[in-house]
């Protein structure tokens, strides 16, 4: 895949002598793993944070009043719908 | 400074001189001196140093990597077992590109235990990736040290510099201590290139796949055959700084000989005497010290050895199941050269004396031509 | 919105591991607590593989991956090439599973404590050589399922007490922990790195594919381990036990193994047997932290029950 956090290595010639990371994992867009989507519902939603607390991919965002879940990474573990206290994140089906 | 002072100890005053800053180190017999003088030397604030005293030898080959990655210039010592309890970080450190030097002393291989000495334990790790530096006396162990750091800072591969247990590691001879002034702008402090640095993150050794792993050990070697030049230009440096010359193989009377011992550390400096005992008696006897094991001098065994009428590989080593390991990898860098009679003869596995008279024995035999290749010199069948 | 955590991350989306991974959330608590004036050394584990491959990495600080057996010697060795730099006040982290540090990993962890070296090891304990596929390690808890303890051999043996080891080479601080608790967890780290010395902290990280759950319960499954008891929250400072969290309602052992597939075969008098050891381990803690155990009861009623019907892998005391 090709995206702004791409790391381009064509040879030896680019690489540091021993294997040092020279770029992010955000490279790698692990949305592509779920087969389930969490989906917000902002009207349950009391923002008490455990959603982002307790998210395993650090893909909720909590800057607003309710959370934003970043399908680029979320892999639909479930964890955030399962700990929401309010029931305001439920898991559907992933429609491709 | 002139000090008469034993091969361990020499070890000791090389690592303080050479401004070593971390030494992780376990005690093995026959070792255990070098460890002892540079946990003194830190005690007495002569070496500004920290020890770690580690639980194994596994451990301090980890902690000397660990110390090194964070930037610090970082030593130690083992031999035999604990350099075989080392092997797999010693994989680590080459593949992690870091410049530690470790001094190992030659000690033979159990079971049955034995502290005596032959190279099996060293050569053993020569695939490992290291440089490897066979010393002769305790003079070339202390400059063997230093020159390492240098090199070992400016390509990124560990060295390993070795001496013969007892014979070097517990024999005083007289040492000249070079003068700290001098060996500070000889090897100034280490600043290393790639290094754990909270300013500048970075994960080392993270898992990689055929498409990326063959182009990292691709680069290991290529920095290796550039260590050939870097090797000749400290050691030129060396001569200019302090007045001692050393080379990657070290010829002796071996221009017109007859027949050229190749040898390595304290045969080496046997067969010297050897070789002139024979001239005195009109034999026409050279030999050929292979002091860098690791780059393998190929140019230099190849330079020394063509046209010779015969060449005898002493091998204090046994690779079990092929051959003595000096002459397979001389034999190797003869095989697109025009063909010269190469005799293998193993001597002094496990510490027996290999002295004038066996060494004179040996090139008798190679003189006439006679070799069982190997045969194995001395063995009380 | 209010947190009860830091918000900041220091580890990035995009990593390796599986959903519902406690070992992740495990990294970046610990990572929140620490901040970026932090080296990390990581042995082979789940998290060798979790932080992606070169050339890219999902932690913000420094890391050295290393050999499995040498979590805490690569650690020592940093953080002594640190010192001698006058950098002695990054921390200096061997991060490990429980397979590198209860197992192979064991003898360079009780040289570093038995040193004193200024630094922090934390285990986290997903119960089996994740890694490698759910091997058993000495950290599976009695009744396990593994690939290498399939039953009728499931795992016989206690769990090894990796604290009370660490208390016995008089470790300055060392703790448990539990993702589905972070803010003690955070409390734990930051007491740590507060201490210069060595520091043994061991969480408890839910593994879905190792104990046999679905992912969503991955937090759930790690709460019933602490109010079940199962898994006692305490700290040791320099010798002095204390709980973090006091349980004080009986939960059976039960509410936690039913819902993993991994003690799946277990039988009612095997539960009855994990239930006592749950008791016989809790009452030893509250002895050891100089108070009174509140499910005195449940330990008399356990040894009672288990001595009836002894199952032979079990010995009771006659």
């Amino acid at each position: 895949m090709s995206n702004k956090y791409e790391v381009k290595i064509t040879g030896a010639k680019d690489m540091p002598p021993m294997a040092a990371s020279l770029g992010k994992m955000l490279y790698n867009l692990t949305g592509s793993w779920r087969n389930i989507r969490p989906v917000v519902i902002p009207e349950k939603c009391t923002a008490c944070s455990l959603c982002w607390k307790f998210c395993p991919d650090f893909c909720i965002n909590i800057d607003g009043d309710f959370p934003v879940i970043d399908y680029d990474y979320c892999k639909g573990c479930g964890v955030c719908a399962q700990e929401c206290p309010s029931e305001a994140i439920v898991m559907e089906e992933e429609t491709k | 400074m002139k000090k008469v002072i034993t091969g361990n100890h020499a070890v000791s005053y090389a690592a303080k001189i050479a401004r070593a800053e971390v030494v992780a180190a376990y005690p093995i017999t026959p070792q255990t001196q070098v460890v002892e003088k540079i946990s003194s030397f830190c005690a007495d604030g002569e070496m500004e140093a920290i020890f770690i005293k580690v639980e194994s030898e596994h451990s301090a080959c980890a902690a000397t990597i660990g110390a090194s990655a964070a930037g610090a210039r970082a030593f130690t010592a083992t031999s035999s077992q604990g350099l075989a309890l080392m092997h797999e970080m010693l994989h680590w450190a080459a593949n992690a590109r870091v410049p530690i030097v470790i001094a190992n002393i030659n000690r033979a291989m159990g079971p049955p235990w034995t502290i005596w000495t032959d190279q099996n334990d060293s050569l053993s790790q020569r695939d490992t990736g290291w440089m490897q530096i066979y010393c002769e006396g305790n003079q070339d162990v202390l400059d063997s040290v230093i020159q390492a750091f240098k090199i070992s800072e400016q390509v990124s591969i560990p060295s390993m510099v070795v001496l013969d247990a007892f014979f070097l590691s517990h024999t005083s001879e007289p040492v000249d201590l070079p003068e700290q002034k001098l060996v500070d702008k000889f090897l100034p402090r280490y600043e290393a290139k790639w290094k754990l640095d909270i300013g500048n993150p970075h994960t080392f050794g993270g898992l990689t796949g055929p498409d990326r792993y063959y182009e990292l050990r691709y680069n290991l070697q290529k920095d290796f055959i550039r260590s050939v030049k870097v090797i000749d230009k400290v050691q030129a440096e060396f001569k200019e700084m302090f007045g001692r010359e050393y080379g990657r193989v070290e010829p002796f009377m071996a221009d017109d000989a007859e027949v050229l011992l190749v040898v390595s550390g304290t045969i080496a400096s046997t067969a010297k005497q050897a070789v002139l005992d024979a001239r005195k008696a009109g034999f026409k006897l050279g030999s050929l010290k292979i002091r860098f094991f690791r780059p393998f001098p190929q140019d230099l065994v190849q330079k020394h050895l063509a046209g010779k009428k015969s060449v005898a590989v002493i091998d204090r080593n046994y690779s079990f199941g092929s051959e003595g390991i000096f002459y397979s990898e001389v034999k190797g860098a003869m095989f697109d050269q025009p063909h010269i009679p190469i005799y293998s003869y193993i001597a002094g596995l496990g510490g027996r004396d290999v002295a004038v008279k066996d060494i004179l024995g040996i090139a008798e035999l190679a003189k006439a031509g006679k070799c069982d290749n190997p045969t194995w010199w001395g063995v009380k069948l | 919105m209010k947190t009860t955590i830091p918000k900041e991350e220091l580890v990035s989306s995009g990593h390796l591991a599986c959903q519902g991974c406690g070992a992740t959330l495990a990294m970046r608590y610990t990572l929140k607590a620490l901040g970026p004036n932090t080296i990390y050394t990581i042995p082979a584990c789940c998290w060798s593989v979790i932080d992606g491959p070169f050339p890219y990495t999902s932690l913000a600080v420094p890391l050295y991956h290393t050999a499995f057996e040498t979590a805490a010697s690569m650690a020592s060795g940093i953080k002594a090439g640190l010192t001698i730099r006058g950098k002695g006040d990054i921390n200096v982290v061997a991060w490990a599973g429980d397979g590198g540090t209860a197992d192979i990993g064991i003898q360079a962890l009780s040289g570093m404590v038995e040193r004193g070296d200024n630094v922090l090891y934390v285990c986290y304990d997903n119960e089996a050589y994740m890694n490698t596929g759910i091997q058993r390690s000495s950290s599976t808890p009695v009744g396990a399922w593994t690939t290498t303890t399939p039953p009728p051999h499931f795992k016989k043996e206690l769990k090894k007490d990796l604290v009370a080891i660490m208390v016995a080479h008089r470790i300055p601080y060392t703790a448990t922990g539990c993702i589905a608790y972070p803010e003690d967890w955070i409390k734990k780290v930051e007491k740590a790195i507060s201490i210069v010395g060595p520091k043994f902290l061991q969480i408890l990280a839910t593994c879905p594919p190792g104990w046999k759950i679905s992912s969503e319960i991955s937090i759930e499954v790690a709460r019933l381990a602490i109010s079940t008891r199962k898994w006692p929250l305490y700290e040791v400072t320099d010798g002095k036990y204390k709980f973090t969290r006091m349980i004080k309602k009986f939960q059976p052992v039960s509410d936690y193994l039913k819902v993993q597939g991994r003690f799946r075969h277990l039988t009612e008098e095997e539960i009855d047997v994990i239930q006592l050891q749950a008791e016989e381990n809790w009452a030893e803690l509250c002895a050891k932290a100089g108070i009174e155990n509140e499910f005195a009861a449940q330990l008399a009623e356990y040894t009672e029950k288990v001595k009836a019907h002894h199952p032979q892998w079990f010995k009771v005391e006659e």
